[in-house]
């Protein structure tokens, strides 16, 4: 103590703060973060200084290329487990699993953007800047391991996103789809904020393994259970699992296709993976408090998703419908509890990010007389004039479609599966029903390319890039049945640093 | 070796039928020929060298489910071989038949291809053949099974411009499955009771399987009885016999070729290898025996009795097929398996020849088919004529009594006869006898009313008759060959001594049969059935039986050892050997008696027979509307089926599936997308409303429900 | 005691009924102010915590800053606040009555509320003795040791603002004159300025 009354910070215990680690240690283990974040006001210096064309290109390039190394970089972290800043920072398998996901959608949406952007004058170094903020709060995300480090990381890829959503400054439709995501995204930023309030003014802490003590105890108050109510919100908010998805269709129909895309893969997989963090790791021994939310989340979705798809005549809201029935789906596997139900969200994850950013690359690059068009109309008998994009595509929808042998069906058969383990047969029934309304929607588009009536030429205006993109994509989906690439595999391992 | 023998079929039909855009047409089709014959000579040299000792070969890990684990693997022992020569012989002849028959065909225009179609379909068939005869599990032996179905519905069907082709592809199949229910029932029963569908372990359990008592149709039954009265109706199914038989004469609407290799020759001979191979099963189940002998008989006599008045010559022929596999059944039936078998071998060769001559005057008179519109064709056709005479010889009989001359049918029909008569059955005996004479009539009644006499047909159809290509003069030459030849060559191995047919079809040796036979001791008898079953019983009765009990383990486990097995107090071939001398003639007689009779019909007299169906209006009704069975079961099964099916189909599947389906799809599915719209204002306040609401309702819920606790 | 316990109330209750004024007052200005009233309010409920560094930068930010932007910008905007609470009107019944539901079931939680056994003592153990330390040195303290990752990332959050307002919001607009002090500076006025001798009646 020494008698300065600042020492009392210095011991160990006084606010709980059994930290023994060194700065350096620190960094270690926050490296990726901190790599990205540094990297990213690094490049806003440097663009805002040369302020030149020439240099935007040189940032997207850049850009992409961080995201791969840092994820090259986490993929050979090993297996261990770090923790910092008293158990707010998690750095585990699951936690990678995630963080190399997020990493190399956002690196291939990233380079798939750059020749939309061009043609449509949106192509500004401060994309890349955002999409890499916005990134680090993802990863943050999916290691949080305290309420506020949630909080936090939550907001950071949030924000990123309402900038995002808006990039299109000039057209109305985007800043409206920025402003209505903006204002639905605050509202369930309250409810996160109130359901954490109540969690700690319960349990007396905001660090999850603290708050994992009291949500095992027997006798659960009902404040309790109200908070992890409002965090289940707030976090459904954030899937877009019905009925808290209102704001998907419509930003994603505004917002400039590139960031649509953006926003239907990375986002989605941190989310879920917040949410099963916060599930597993916080509210484990709450598994049949939020297994009932859960259940009536991921039967509205699949169910609402895909009969609300039928209705649509834009391929964007089409998209955001479709991904609200996956995510469905994909929170049927986190119902489903324990390994397999963990395992059989993320390998969901993946297999549904794939097929997105295919389809993807290819909605980003429809155009009519060098205009985006978005209309599933204008696919009219695609298939004359472009054959090989239109195999392509029609494997991918039947992909999304989950009908077998292609990589779609089998993410939907582990999610199945995991739910018929856990003798959830209403649910896996639930399933099946909406996959098969769901299987309507996506063979109209296949319909439309193959059987249409009046042809409307699109431009053939795609980029190499996006055009690899969409092949190796729909190759992936077909090649994917040899052994899921090991998804299986490298999913059960973060799905047992996870559960155990 | 085996294994080429199996696969090159499959592979000839997947490069003939999926390849032939690539190939071309002929060359595809002389593909599938050459890899046919290319088995048949192995499987010959595979028949020559093969010493009698089973060997299971396995090629692949099929089904792993439980305690259900098999492999794909093909048990070769004799009977395999002896089904290898018989199915690959015929089929690699009619695959070169067909390149004459099919050449052109006025069912199919000029532009279209249906050649390769065709031999594709005959490969595929010869395949799952093979497949059926060398399964080592009855799995693989029903896979076997439904395959030959399958490759017999696409080829009776093959005309599929005809409904009538059609029908009959249809009725061939669904009459079929009656059977295959039976069949599948069998296997269901032995799996439940043995844990096994591999044949070797059945075989060891069947003595346990013959004390078991099993309950079934609200009845008690004995294991083995039941299990083999199953597995029977499936052969019935499949071997056209009595009640089952309605599909074979049917699907002569298929080409020529097809019925020679299918049925005649091959599949329809399907059931009785079953019960051949079933026979340790048979051997412990003497109800199913005489059931088996009884239909046999019965459709041996009902079939001949048809073969009488028909007027198709392929319909006459199908009839005799009927007919001929009624005895092989008689034969299983009494336990004089290897007498079957030889039949099925010779049986094989003259009714394949038979047939392919008959295609061969179809040929000659432009796709006439009425023998009512032949006469004739002696001069016309002479090799087709000497080729037919050959397998008329051959099927009714013909050779000199008590010695060993004579064309195959001779040796084969007489053992069948000679053996009904020495396990005792009289009733079995006189109506092969009886059948043998119909037999005997309708055959020498088809070649008169086709070769002899004036011609009938329209004089420029007869002008035109011309002999066929040397494609399908070379297969009726070889098999003319077999047709005279099979049963002299073959008589011993099938119809020897014991000895030699033990040896034949490698059945462990005689010691340890005769040490069977001596242990008339009830105990060690009981003994050796308990215990065969499992080692430590084995190890059990060693123990307290001492080298007693060793030598019962021993002969019983003859089981499934051979092709056969014949249980020690089976003595059928044995006192066939030694039954009266006039029971050895009554068979020529019985033929030389039809052989008159067709020949005052038709050649001295060929008013008799129009004259005789008018005074016997009723009988002759009666025989050409095939004992009305067709009619009988359009009355009491088809129409009520159908009746039934169209309930189900109109209100059904059509009311309630598609009306819910329908409803769904297009009324409710429909009214909540718009509904979804709806939602989907646009404003913000509404969708934050509806988050409100959201939450209201779980908040609610946990606030009713109290959550988990 | 009596003074504090006085004194949160009337806090409290002052800040209850001006965010309720805030919500219903007819004149958007009027908002803000109640506004205003309410943060100064939450200051001094932070007082009475002890936590005066808090209080002040609740006056100094949201009351000096950011309450008064919203003035500024309530002010500028020309906004129809008769039709929006017309609309607010049409929804007032069924919003009050979630509202009510919402606020029942809310209250179920207080119903059962009680104290748990350490919770006083695990008050105690994170706040600091407010003899031994001030307020505003124990903030900085943790603020850059423990939760230091936190308070980068709010920092992320608030570049991410930044760049945000900035990128939806600038334009460059080439002919704008703009003000160049180096250019200014650097100028030489002797070649700025030329004398030219201009004979009457002629002009340039």
């Amino acid at each position: 103590m020494n008698g300065s009354s600042y020492n009392i910070f210095n011991s160990s215990n006084y606010f709980g703060w059994s930290e023994t680690q060194g700065v350096l240690e620190v960094i270690q283990i926050l490296l990726p973060e901190i790599v990205l974040a540094v990297f990213s006001m690094i490049v806003l210096l440097g663009a805002v200084y040369s302020r030149k064309n020439k240099t935007t290109s040189i940032v997207f390039w850049g850009t992409a290329t961080t995201f791969l190394l840092v994820s090259i970089f986490i993929i050979f972290r090993g297996a261990a487990v770090y923790t910092a800043f008293g158990g707010a920072f998690i750095d585990d398998l699951f936690s990678r699993y995630l963080k190399v996901l997020i990493l190399l959608s956002a690196a291939i949406i990233l380079m798939l953007s750059q020749d939309f952007l061009k043609r449509n004058n949106l192509f500004k170094f401060e994309y890349p800047i955002l999409m890499t903020l916005s990134v680090v709060g993802m990863m943050m995300m999916v290691s949080a391991g305290d309420l506020m480090s949630l909080y936090m990381g939550l907001e950071l890829q949030s924000l990123s996103l309402y900038v995002l959503a808006s990039f299109s400054r000039d057209s109305v439709r985007s800043t409206e789809a920025g402003l209505k995501y903006f204002v639905l995204g605050a509202l369930s930023s309250g409810m996160l904020l109130y359901g954490s309030s109540l969690i700690y003014g319960y349990s007396g802490s905001t660090v999850f393994s603290e708050i994992f003590i009291t949500a095992s105890a027997n006798e659960k108050s009902l404040g309790f259970v109200f908070g992890l109510v409002f965090i289940t919100i707030g976090m459904a908010f954030k899937v877009s699992a019905v009925p808290f998805h209102m704001w998907t269709p419509d930003v994603y129909e505004g917002a400039p296709t590139p960031v649509t895309a953006f926003l239907a893969t990375a986002p989605k997989v941190a989310a879920m993976g917040l949410f099963a963090r916060v599930v597993h790791d916080a509210f484990g021994g709450a598994f049949n408090d939020w297994s009932q939310i859960l259940i009536l989340l991921s039967v509205l979705s699949m169910l609402f998703g895909s009969i609300a798809a039928i209705g649509q005549k834009d391929i964007k809201r089409l998209m955001a419908y479709s991904s609200i029935s996956h995510m469905g789906f994909a929170l049927m596997g986190l119902t489903s509890g324990g390994l397999e139900g963990v395992q059989s969200m993320l390998i969901y994850m993946a297999i549904y990010v794939m097929m997105n950013i295919g389809t993807f690359a290819f909605i980003i690059s429809m155009e009519v007389d060098g205009k985006p068009v978005s209309e599933i109309n204008s696919l009219q008998m695609y298939s004359k004039t472009n054959p090989g994009r239109s195999m392509a595509l029609l494997i991918l929808m039947f992909s999304l479609a989950g009908i077998p042998p292609l990589l779609g069906f089998f993410g939907k058969f582990y999610v199945l599966k995991a739910a018929i383990t856990s003798e959830l047969y209403l649910l896996a029934t639930a399933g099946v029903i909406a996959s098969v309304i769901g299987a309507f929607y996506y063979l109209r588009i296949i319909y439309y390319i193959y059987f249409g009536e009046n042809p409307r030429a699109l431009d053939q205006t795609h980029s190499l890039f996006n055009q690899t993109v969409l092949v190796i994509s729909a190759l992936a989906m077909v090649l994917g049945v040899v052994n899921l690439f090991g998804l299986e595999f490298v999913s059960e391992i973060a799905a047992n640093a996870l559960v155990n | 070796m085996e294994v080429l023998v199996l696969f090159s079929p499959l592979v000839g039909a997947l490069f003939c039928g999926f390849g032939w855009r690539f190939l071309g047409e002929s060359l595809a089709c002389w593909v599938a020929t050459s890899l046919l014959f290319l088995s048949a000579v192995l499987s010959w040299i595979l028949f020559l060298k093969f010493d009698g000792n089973t060997q299971n070969i396995a090629i692949l890990r099929w089904i792993e489910s439980g305690t259900l684990s098999t492999n794909w693997a093909i048990r070769f022992d004799r009977l395999t071989a002896i089904m290898f020569i018989v199915i690959t012989t015929v089929s690699s002849l009619v695959h070169l038949y067909s390149f004459g028959y099919m050449e052109h065909d006025e069912n199919f225009g000029e532009t279209e291809s249906y050649k390769p179609r065709f031999f594709a379909y005959l490969s595929f068939f010869t395949f799952t053949m093979l497949a059926l005869v060398s399964a080592n599990n009855l799995v693989q032996m029903f896979f076997g099974w439904e395959g030959v179905g399958v490759a017999s519905y696409l080829l009776i069907g093959f005309y599929f411009k005809k409904p009538s082709a059609n029908a009959a592809a249809i009725k061939a199949f669904v009459v079929n499955r009656v059977g295959d229910f039976g069949f599948l029932l069998g296997i269901f029963g032995l799996y439940l009771l043995v844990d096994s569908i591999n044949l070797n372990e059945i075989f060891q359990a069947i003595p346990e399987i013959a004390n078991t008592k099993l309950t079934f149709l609200w009845r008690e039954w004995n294991a083995a009885n039941l299990i083999a009265i199953l597995l029977f109706i499936g052969a019935m199914g499949k071997s056209a016999q009595l009640f089952l038989h309605v599909w074979l004469p049917d699907a002569m609407e298929g080409p020529t070729p097809v019925s020679a290799l299918i049925h005649a020759a091959t599949m329809v001979t399907a059931g009785v290898f079953l019960v051949c191979r079933m026979s340790p099963l048979m051997e412990y189940a003497p109800l199913a025996k005489n059931l088996i002998v009884y239909v046999g008989a019965a459709t041996a006599f009902f079939a001949a009795t048809v073969g009488l008045v028909q007027n198709d010559i392929k319909r006459v022929i199908a009839y005799s097929t009927c007919s001929q596999l009624g005895y092989m059944f008689v034969a299983a039936g009494l336990g004089a398996y290897s007498v079957a078998m030889f039949h099925l071998l010779t049986h094989a060769f003259f009714k394949a020849m038979l047939f392919l001559g008959a295609g061969s005057v179809i040929h000659a008179m432009h796709h006439e088919q009425d023998m009512r519109f032949y006469g004739g064709l002696r001069k016309k056709i002479p090799y087709t004529f000497w080729a037919m005479m050959i397998g008329t010889l051959a099927i009714t009989g013909v050779g000199i009594p008590l010695t060993h001359f004579g064309f195959a049918g001779f040796f084969s029909k007489d053992a069948i006869i000679e053996s009904a008569y020495g396990a005792g059955s009289n009733l079995s005996f006189w109506v092969l006898i009886i059948a043998a004479g119909f037999t005997s009539f309708y055959s020498w009644r088809l070649m008169f009313m086709t070769f002899f006499g004036k011609s009938r047909s329209n004089p420029e159809t007869y002008s035109h008759a011309r002999e066929s290509p040397i494609t399908m003069l070379i297969p009726l030459g070889i098999l003319a060959l077999g047709a005279t030849f099979s049963g002299i060559v073959f008589l011993a191995p099938f119809f020897g001594d014991h000895q030699k047919v033990n040896q034949f079809f490698g059945i462990s040796g005689p010691e340890s049969h005769a040490t069977l036979s001596n242990s008339t001791n009830h105990v060690t008898k009981i003994e050796g059935k308990v215990h065969n079953s499992s080692n430590e019983q084995a190890h059990y009765t060693i123990d307290s039986k001492g080298s007693k009990g060793i030598d019962v383990r021993h002969g019983q486990s003859t089981l499934g050892k051979g092709g056969l097995f014949f249980r020690n107090d089976n003595h059928v071939i044995e006192n066939a050997h030694h039954v009266p001398k006039w029971v050895k003639i009554s068979p020529f007689i019985s033929m030389v008696l039809g052989f008159s009779l067709a020949w005052v019909f038709y050649i001295r007299d060929p008013e008799l027979p129009r004259r005789l169906s008018v005074q016997q209006k009723y009988i002759y009704r009666f025989l050409l509307n095939k004992w009305y069975f067709d009619e009988l079961y359009e009355f009491v099964f088809v129409r009520g089926v159908k009746a039934l099916g169209k309930l189900l189909w109109v209100r059904g599947d059509g009311n309630m599936i598609d009306g819910t389906i329908n409803g769904i799809a297009l009324g409710i599915i429909p009214l909540f997308t718009r509904l979804a719209s709806r939602v989907q204002s646009g404003f913000i306040f509404h969708y934050a409303f509806g988050m409100i609401i959201g939450i209201l309702v779980i908040i609610s819920w946990f606030a009713i429900s109290g959550g988990s606790s | 005691m009596l003074l504090i316990d006085i004194s949160f109330y009337v806090f409290s209750t002052v800040i209850l009924s001006s965010a309720l004024l805030v919500v219903v007052s007819r004149n958007p200005v009027h908002s803000v102010l109640w506004l205003i009233l309410m943060f100064l309010s939450c200051a001094g409920l932070f007082v009475l915590l002890g936590a005066e560094f808090v209080a002040m930068l609740l006056v100094i930010v949201y009351v000096g800053a950011v309450a008064v932007l919203f003035l500024f910008v309530v002010m500028m905007l020309d906004i129809d606040f008769g039709s929006l609470r017309s609309e607010f009107a049409r929804y007032m019944p069924i919003a009050g009555l979630i509202c009510i539901i919402l606020l029942m079931e809310l209250s179920l939680v207080f119903g059962v509320w009680q104290t748990a056994e350490s919770a006083e003592q695990a008050r105690a153990v994170i706040t600091p003795d407010l003899s031994q330390v001030q307020n505003t040195a124990a903030l900085g303290h943790v603020i850059y040791s423990k939760y230091i990752y936190l308070f980068q990332t709010a920092g992320l959050i608030l570049l991410v603002a930044m760049i945000g307002a900035i990128v939806l919001t600038v334009r460059d607009r080439p002919n704008i004159k703009r003000q160049d002090v180096l250019s200014q500076i650097y100028r030489d006025p002797k070649e700025q300025l030329k004398i030219i001798d201009v004979e009457s009646g002629k002009g340039l």
